[in-house]
């Protein structure tokens, strides 16, 4: 059996070795750019097409839910929560294709996107606050608190990645043991279960991110 | 018993045993969100979302629990 901790090197440019989860993510990159370039070019407010109509009511959705966590105006965070939500939702599903392998399932893109968040919450809570307060809320409600606080903040997104990384492998892991075992179309059920679990991984990887980085700018209570 | 016996055995255990108590969170979990929404439907979307994302950190858990286990099982640095 391999790995699941380990992925497959497809080649090599220079010193950097390419695998195949980053072969995957640039073709759902540039799938998801190429539809979203497409689908917004001709927008209008008189006429709108279907596409249009569809891709409204996901940006309203997305931006009424980062606003019900954040109780702030959501514009300054959709580019970014939206979208991971969309990278991720297409990521978690594209599993389901055969032959394809979703690069949720490895560590090292759920490791880069919890980085990702990570360095926009410092960001977000540096612009928002400014550097002195946003480094003096570390120390609250006691000074000693201190090492606790900046232990939980790298823990937290640390979670973040193996969270997501932990419930997508496990799901096509027990997929892959159940064809093994019991053969052809035996996992089908298993695949609609993990239809499920991907929307709701990519949208719990979404709401917390929303929500640390509300509590980087000072608007949930941290937690 | 050699370390690779016993590196199953662990695992089998982490998973096993570690699962266990996210199992019983999450059930208290979601009976006390049922409750709440059966006293105040009105409710319900804050509700639900606060308890998948409560779900979400206690199966956290269970989840570390499997890396532990697959850690054991493919990248032991004491069975090579």
């Amino acid at each position: 059996m391999t790995s699941p901790l380990v992925s497959l090197e497809l080649f090599a440019i220079g010193p950097v070795i390419i695998t195949r989860p980053v072969v995957t993510t640039w073709v759902i990159m540039a799938g998801l750019t190429l539809f979203c370039w497409q689908a917004t070019r001709r927008l209008s407010l008189a006429h709108p097409g279907r596409v249009q109509a569809v891709l409204e009511i996901v940006v309203g959705l997305l931006m009424s839910q980062i606003e019900d966590v954040l109780r702030k105006d959501p514009r300054p965070f959709l580019p970014l929560l939206g979208t991971i939500f969309l990278l991720l939702l297409t990521c978690n599903l594209s599993g389901l294709i055969p032959g394809v392998e979703a690069p949720t399932s490895k560590l090292e893109t759920t490791g880069a996107l919890a980085l990702v968040v990570f360095i926009s919450v410092q960001g977000f809570g540096i612009r928002t606050q400014g550097l002195g307060h946003y480094l003096s809320s570390f120390a609250e409600p006691k000074f000693f608190m201190l090492p606790l606080n900046l232990l939980s903040e790298i823990t937290r997104h640390f979670s973040l990645a193996i969270r997501l990384f932990g419930n997508v492998m496990s799901g096509e892991f027990i997929i892959a043991m159940i064809l093994a075992l019991a053969g052809l179309l035996v996992p089908i059920p298993l695949m609609a279960l993990e239809i499920l679990v991907g929307i709701v991984q990519a949208y719990i990887f979404t709401i917390l991110a929303t929500v640390f980085i509300g509590a980087a700018v000072g608007s949930v209570e941290k937690g | 018993m050699d370390v690779k016996m016993i590196s199953i055995l662990g695992a089998a255990f982490a998973v096993g045993i570690g699962s266990i108590g996210p199992g019983l969170g999450e059930g208290r979990a979601v009976a006390a969100c049922m409750d709440a929404i059966a006293r105040q439907p009105d409710a319900a979307s804050t509700l639900s979302r606060t308890l998948f994302v409560g779900l979400a950190m206690i199966e956290t858990m269970a989840i570390y629990c499997l890396v532990i286990a697959l850690l054991l099982l493919f990248a032991n640095p004491y069975a090579a």
